[in-house]
């Protein structure tokens, strides 16, 4: 009987103190403090070495990718394009055999920031929004995750270049 | 040698993004944008370059190599052209990328099913 | 007429929300139909079809959804050896955008239909208002149904399927699947005696990622409501099971009910638990969705008491309520828990 009664004073006052109240916003600030003490929190080391091992792993793939072409006589500058249209193929094609969301998985962002990463999010868009069409529902959508990355790319690849340009052209 | 730098870096960049994912509320997609605009910095102010001499694709295969590689096809461009490369120079070396990108995404998603 | 005036004068209402039903409405069938990943877990052999696979046959995972479920709606009718066109009203909901998987699978059936979004909550939502429309005295047979489907989840809510992401240790799992109850005005099995209809509460939580933590409480707000309104403890039902707040959010629920004085303890269980093998399952903290509240209590614990194993069941479905505009204009998540009594 004494546990019900107190719990109706509490509970009495819970709604309310989602409301902008002084209560309230101690209620919300005790509640945050207490989810951060008390959820799972990530493997920290774990993730960092398995992190830095896959995305060095890819980083050795695209070196070979590179030399390959450094060695039909192209420079630094004019193997680049080749060298990351090649990588990010292979990104492409992992997706497409199902094995990159499980390498994203197990590496997180080791297969999150290399350009493969970038090539899965367009390929996995255009698989999952197929049912759709392909006019409204691949092509439209293909873009959605890498989308800001091209767009913020360019935008500060622009300003930056301008920067430097007027500086020193 | 190029192997093992290529490694190191391309490892130390990926390990970063993992802190930031695991320490921070950002999303996948706010460090991906971010690592980009930072490579496009460091890109445009020719201080990319060093990294890409020491660590090659260590330092070209990470989401920051691309972005390095807009700001170096801009300022490029503008440096043969003026001004207006800026505009034209940006998929000089991401463009290939780009298109290969789309153009087998769209034939990968033709044949193949995504799986739960 | 000015004045606060609180005058109550429905008969069947006790406290601040919750009802108790004089012409208890009866279950008498169910349907459960769940996925493969269910299908590997403890409780499968409770359910009446596991899928091989995501796709049911179905060209999308939209059209498998609404295939789920409307098959297990025509389960439980079946199993009541009831004729279709005898079910009065089908009160159905899902996760999707407009309940698609819902009106869909209402327009197959063809029973006369009300849609309803509670999120993952949605069997309590629906179990509500079946036991008031029964009770009533407004229809002697309905049907209430919710499914859910790990791939339409994905694609409304979070990434697409291949996409390299990794998942946080406070992430859930969407069920793949459907339950289905149809309760009537006479026969035989459990009874649905009562309900708290919850509140929504939003503590500030703004992480999609965790949704057990940002739904507990609204489950902590309807028990206490509950036990409150009713004058009843933990003590007075063999089970008390939440539907979704997997191994984050219960572990906020007992924090949060503690500092009321209620200590929930070995009859403390929740759906998202129970349905898989968290251990050796790649499930995150445990199982979401609206089909896990729904296959877990008309599948298993029904099950259960008609074994005898629970007598007195008090059911908390809970279910989160943003969506993913919302989340991304800065919105935090607002939970709801609704609360509904079975009796053997």
């Amino acid at each position: 009987m004494v546990a019900s009664q107190k719990a109706k004073k509490q509970v009495s006052r819970l709604p309310e103190m989602t409301q902008a109240s002084q209560e309230g916003k101690r209620r919300k600030l005790a509640y945050k403090q207490l989810v951060n003490k008390k959820k799972p929190k990530p493997r920290y080391v774990r993730n960092f070495i398995t992190a830095f091992v896959v995305g060095g792993a890819i980083a050795v793939v695209g070196q070979f990718v590179l030399n390959f072409f450094m060695s039909r006589g192209l420079d630094l500058n004019a193997a680049t394009a080749p060298t990351l249209a090649v990588v990010i193929l292979i990104g492409v094609i992992a997706t497409g055999l199902g094995i990159y969301d499980e390498l994203g998985e197990f590496a997180g962002a080791g297969a999150a920031v290399p350009i493969t990463g970038f090539a899965n999010t367009i390929v996995a868009a255009a698989m999952d929004f197929k049912h759709e069409g392909w006019v409204l529902g691949m092509a439209s959508k293909m873009f959605i995750i890498a989308g800001p990355v091209i767009v913020y790319g360019i935008i500060s690849g622009v300003v930056v270049a301008f920067i430097k340009f007027m500086i020193s052209p | 040698m190029i192997y093992l730098y290529a490694f190191l870096v391309g490892g130390a960049i990926a390990a970063v993004g993992q802190l930031l994912l695991d320490s921070t509320n950002l999303t996948p997609g706010h460090i991906l944008v971010l690592f980009t605009v930072l490579g496009a910095v460091a890109g445009g102010l020719d201080l990319y370059e060093p990294l890409i001499r020491f660590a090659g694709a260590g330092a070209l295969t990470p989401v920051s190599g691309f972005g390095a590689s807009i700001a170096r096809g801009a300022l490029a461009e503008a440096k043969r052209m003026g001004i207006l490369g800026l505009f034209t120079g940006v998929f000089e070396f991401t463009g290939m990328g780009i298109a290969v990108a789309a153009f087998f995404g769209a034939v990968v998603a033709l044949i193949a099913k995504p799986k739960v | 007429m000015t004045g606060k005036a609180w005058c109550v004068v429905a008969a069947k209402k006790v406290g601040r929300s919750t009802i108790k039903f004089t012409n208890s409405p009866i279950i008498v069938g169910t349907g459960t139909i769940v996925g493969p990943v269910e299908g590997k877990g403890p409780l499968a052999s409770d359910f009446d079809v596991v899928l091989p696979d995501h796709a049911y046959g179905e060209r999308s995972p939209e059209r498998s959804e609404t295939k789920i479920l409307e098959q297990a709606a025509k389960i439980a009718i079946e199993r009541a050896k009831v004729e279709k066109k005898m079910v009065d009203y089908y009160i159905a909901g899902d996760l999707l955008n407009q309940i698609v998987s819902a009106s869909y699978s209402a327009r197959q059936l063809a029973i006369p239909y009300l849609g309803v979004y509670g999120a993952c909550a949605t069997s309590a939502v629906g179990l509500t208002l079946a036991g008031m429309i029964i009770d009533g005295g407004f229809a002697d047979y309905v049907l209430v149904a919710s499914s859910s489907h790990y791939q339409t989840a994905e694609r409304q809510y979070r990434y697409p399927i291949e996409v390299n992401c990794q998942h946080k240790p406070t992430a859930q799992y969407t069920v793949t699947g459907a339950g289905a109850a149809l309760l009537a005005s006479s026969g035989s099995g459990p009874k649905v005696t009562g309900a708290t209809i919850g509140t929504v509460i939003d503590l500030g939580l703004k992480d999609v990622n965790d949704m057990g933590s940002a739904m507990a409480p609204a489950a902590a707000d309807t028990l206490l409501t509950h036990f409150s309104d009713t004058g009843h403890s933990t003590r007075d039902y063999d089970l008390i099971l939440t539907g979704d707040l997997a191994s984050v959010g219960s572990e906020m629920l007992k924090e949060l009910v503690k500092d009321d004085g209620v200590e929930l303890g070995d009859n403390y269980r929740d759906c998202g638990l129970m349905l898989f093998d968290t251990k050796s399952q790649k499930v995150g903290a445990g199982g979401s969705g609206c089909a896990c509240s729904a296959v877990v209590t008309f599948g298993h614990v029904l099950k259960e008491m008609e074994k005898g194993v629970y007598k007195r069941v008090l059911l908390i479905a809970t279910g989160a309520l943003m969506s993913p505009l919302c989340c991304q204009q800065g919105e935090s998540i607002p939970g709801v828990a609704h609360a509904v009594v079975i009796e053997a």
